[in-house]
């Protein structure tokens, strides 16, 4: 059994069952690290990444209901070399401790942005609230996402 | 691992490379040593610590880890001042029991007092040993060189660099902690708000984490736990599992259970599959949690007096007491705990997010009953720990699978969220009941203070066996008995004794040992809690001498650190003395010095309280810190900043759930916390003091916080809440009360 996907940009074959998670498959099959398990309920919002442009929990995700959708993952935003300006504004404002939450939290941003590229700090809160972040870096993501948005305000 | 980690270095570490040095001399005499400063006095061997490369780069080994608090980029830091290179060319090791030296456990806020003090030391003693060396080969006075990013310079302009030395440098010789270190004027990289290494990779999806580590030919592991503590697996039929997709083996040990298969799915389907077709015979029941701080006092407990002031007993005094209660908590790691684990001839190598590597390997070794050589530990960053959850026990989890793995074949094993919740050690749950007189003058006269619990450490280390799957093995190994961790650090009650200026005080630490829930170190073991009681209780003494909260606690305070970060707070936040909260708005206070011997905070929070729903939000929260010299003050701000929102999490929302028949709090509904919208604003002002020394801060502000919360609930409504934590529904019945 093979499920085709399209993942930033390319197609894959993966010898995948259709009712895998594509979280496993993005992990384990396509090596890429961004998504993350936190809890497999899609409770936590580690594992977001984007499909057409919306934010989805991989971890409750079956591929094989994925048809030719665009599948974005973390690495599809830009690189440690070339990044991203939110990638480049977390790491600007050091808005991580642990980091495990990052990527849901870059994704879930970039889901926000794209639909409001002016997002005020409520909006932002509001934004993030199915991404829980444990280390108490709350205030550094909002702040990384206000200075992607070019949106200056307190939060 | 490698702070700047890549795929490269996984495939390096598993080849196993040993570096042949000695971590301790040998002592000819058989006479103990002179002490050396922090962690040096256990690794004495100066290559332990640091080496040079014929490059001019230093290998910079240490045996704390990263955690999320930035701690390597600040030891890092510290290296690359005292050795005089850029940043760029150290390379750090961290935490391997091959290659670094062991300095236990990466807790208790220690690493930057510990580590940071070896490495400085170490680091000074290298460049001057290498401008010893270029003194000689240039013909000058040592005294007359200059050093700059590893290039020594004489003053006629001939130059000579580390990478040319390092063959003549025996740094293979006892460390002698004699080099003086610089003076922080001359400080270039400490005090330098230095990026953290890690971020760009966990931002851009690099390989970051344990859970990340990909190996070749690796397979995926998953346990199946009891129903609850002590449960018996009495009968399970394989043969069904055994034939599911990719199952590649069903490891029963005992009542240990797990699976192997090729897939990672694969693995969840056939342990959910194993999970149901197992049959346990349940472990004893639980206390009925409606009455568990009544049970803990039902416990027997071993009384332990750690203060005792004597003083005239006041006359015409006003007494007061009061009791307050802090539930059972969960670390809550956002990623569950996970480990690498391979047994390839005779030698298992495990990857693990373990806060000691070195005491893991311990107790790794007396399960699998391997020699000491045989079990090589690597630590690879895992979700952050806020300390002891599952990283140890998953460790031995996947060194049970792996040993069954076919061919040597590496398992990688990650718990699942129910598993983490259901089996980390908790925070335990605390008692404690204060007593105080104040007199006449409105001034405290006298002081009781009586805190009950269970230790505050069940890590892994000597005297038994403290990793889970080990207590239920065919041959089951025995947990080392709970111990009392001393003062003046402390465990249970750590913070127990005020810093203030109390003319008679009585503090008794009741030590339980019966632990009715398993439970271990999380961040700032007792002090959270009992800086809560005594910063709390402080307020209704205040309350009762009509005294401003602030002014009141500087009347108390002699120590001028103290007092600083109070006013520093103070005017920070614009606290008008005097000042009433009311309708359901007010600000507090909290102040505590962690440990009694760490950093310094005092926070002061607002906070709103709607009545009718019982819901508590703190909006914002202000702090001062004084952690002595200050190495990187942004990664501090982030330490304390984190401490503040985590203990607003705590406060408002945390409590295990459990019943008769065993936990019950498994996932992020069953235990809430605290989401983006209700994160607080923090503001943090760092008082930096060059001229004493650093000071952890990783657990600083956490009670200083809950103390103001909750003083500031006692503003806003004029009712006290003493047990923990506000949620609604307590607060609607503190509110009717």
């Amino acid at each position: 059994m093979a499920v085709s996907l399209k993942v930033n940009g390319a197609v894959h074959s993966v010898p995948a069952q259709p009712d895998t998670p594509l979280l496993y498959v993005l992990r384990n099959d396509l090596e890429l690290n961004g998504a993350k398990f936190g809890c497999g309920l899609a409770q936590c919002g580690a594992c977001t990444v984007l499909v057409d442009g919306r934010p989805v929990r991989s971890c409750v995700t079956e591929v094989g209901s994925l048809g030719q959708s665009e599948i974005t993952t973390l690495e599809g935003l830009g690189t440690a070399a070339k990044p991203h300006p939110l990638q480049q504004a977390f790491i600007d404002e050091q808005a991580a401790q642990c980091g495990y939450c990052i990527n849901g939290m870059i994704m879930s941003a970039k889901a926000l942005l794209d639909q409001n590229p002016h997002a005020t700090a409520a909006q932002v809160r509001e934004g993030l609230a199915g991404n829980l972040c444990r280390c108490g870096t709350h205030g550094r993501i909002i702040r990384a996402v206000l200075k992607a948005s070019h949106t200056t305000g307190r939060i | 691992m490698n702070a700047h980690i890549s795929r490269r270095d996984f495939a390096v570490g598993l080849g196993g490379i040993v570096v042949a040095f000695t971590l301790a001399p040998k002592l000819a005499t058989g006479q103990q040593p002179a002490a050396l400063p922090g962690s040096l006095n256990g690794n004495r061997m100066l290559d332990a610590w640091v080496r040079i490369a014929a490059d001019g780069s230093a290998t910079v080994c240490t045996g704390k880890v990263e955690l999320g608090q930035g701690i390597v980029t600040a030891l890092a830091q510290i290296a690359a001042e005292e050795l005089d290179l850029p940043l760029a060319r150290l390379r750090m090791i961290s935490g391997d029991t091959e290659k670094t030296p062991n300095e236990g456990i990466t807790s208790g806020s220690q690493s930057i007092e510990n580590g940071g003090v070896a490495l400085r030391l170490a680091g000074a003693e290298v460049r001057a040993i290498l401008i010893d060396l270029a003194a000689k080969r240039l013909g000058v006075e040592a005294s007359g060189l200059t050093v700059a990013d590893g290039v020594i310079s004489a003053a006629d302009g001939r130059k000579v660099t580390y990478g040319e030395l390092a063959r003549d440098a025996d740094l293979h010789r006892e460390v002698t902690a004699k080099a003086k270190p610089k003076s922080p004027s001359a400080h270039r990289i400490v005090g330098k708000s230095i990026a953290r290494f890690d971020i760009p990779a966990k931002v851009t999806g690099g390989v970051a984490f344990v859970q990340d580590l990909r190996l070749p030919g690796m397979l995926h592991g998953r346990v199946v736990r009891p129903p609850n503590y002590g449960a018996k697996l009495e009968a399970i039929d394989e043969a069904k599992i055994k034939a599911m997709p990719g199952v590649v083996a069903v490891v029963r040990d005992g009542s240990f259970l797990g699976v192997i298969a090729e897939r990672e799915e694969q693995a969840i389907r056939a342990s959910m599959a194993l999970g149901q077709a197992a049959r346990w015979a349940a472990g004893p029941p639980l206390p009925d949690q409606a009455s568990l701080y009544d049970h803990l006092l039902s416990l027997p407990d071993e009384p332990h007096v750690i203060s005792e002031k004597q003083a005239a007993a006041p006359d015409g005094a006003r007494v007061m007491e009061a009791t307050y209660h802090k539930p059972y908590m969960c670390h809550g790691a956002i990623g569950p705990s996970c480990a690498v684990a391979q047994f390839k001839d005779g030698k298992m190598t495990v990857w693990t997010h373990s806060q000691g590597v070195f005491p893991l390997r311990g107790n790794l070794v007396t399960a699998l009953k391997l020699p000491p050589d045989k079990v090589h530990c690597i630590h690879a960053e895992g979700s952050g720990c806020y300390g002891h959850n599952g990283a140890d026990d998953v460790a031995l989890d996947a060194a049970l699978l792996a040993r069954a793995a076919p061919g040597g074949r590496p398992v990688r094993l990650q718990w699942m969220r129910g598993d983490e919740f259901g089996w980390e050690p908790f925070g335990p749950a605390m008692v404690m009941k204060t007593k105080a007189a104040i007199g006449a003058d409105g001034r405290i006269v006298d002081w009781n203070y009586d805190v009950w619990t269970n230790t505050h450490s069940t890590r892994p280390g000597p005297g038994g066996n403290n990793l889970l799957a080990s207590w239920y093995l065919n041959e089951p190994q025995k947990p080392a008995p709970p111990q009392i961790l001393p003062q003046p650090a402390g465990g249970g009650d750590r913070n127990a004794l005020p810093l203030y200026d109390f003319p008679r005080q009585r503090v008794v630490h009741h030590f339980i040992k019966e632990m009715p829930l398993r439970v271990s170190a999380l961040r700032t073991l007792g002090a959270y809690a009992n800086v809560f009681a005594i910063e709390s209780f402080l307020d209704e003494l205040a309350l009762a001498a009509g005294a401003d909260p602030v002014a009141f606690r500087l009347a108390h305070l002699r120590d001028p650190r103290g007092r600083a970060v109070i006013e520093a707070v103070a005017k920070k936040a614009k606290w008008a003395p005097g000042e009433k909260g009311g309708g359901g708005k007010g600000r507090g206070v909290g102040f505590a010095k962690y440990k009694n011997l760490a950093t310094y905070v005092a926070v002061i929070a607002d906070i709103e309280v709607d009545a009718a729903s019982g819901k508590v939000s703190v909006p914002r929260a202000w702090a001062a810190a004084d952690s002595g010299l200050i190495i990187n003050p942004d990664g501090l701000a982030n330490q304390i900043e984190g401490g503040i929102i985590q203990s607003t999490s705590w406060t408002l929302l945390e409590e295990v759930k459990f019943d008769r028949n065993g936990i019950k709090s498994r996932d992020w509904l069953t235990y809430p916390i605290l989401t983006m919208p209700e994160a607080p604003t923090v503001e943090v002002e760092l008082i930096n003091r060059p001229e004493a020394p650093s000071l952890g801060a990783g657990e600083a502000s956490q009670g200083p916080m809950v103390a103001a919360i909750a003083n500031a609930f006692a503003a806003a409504t004029g009712k006290r809440m003493r047990e923990l934590p506000l949620t609604p529904e307590r607060v609607r019945a503190v509110m009717r009360g």
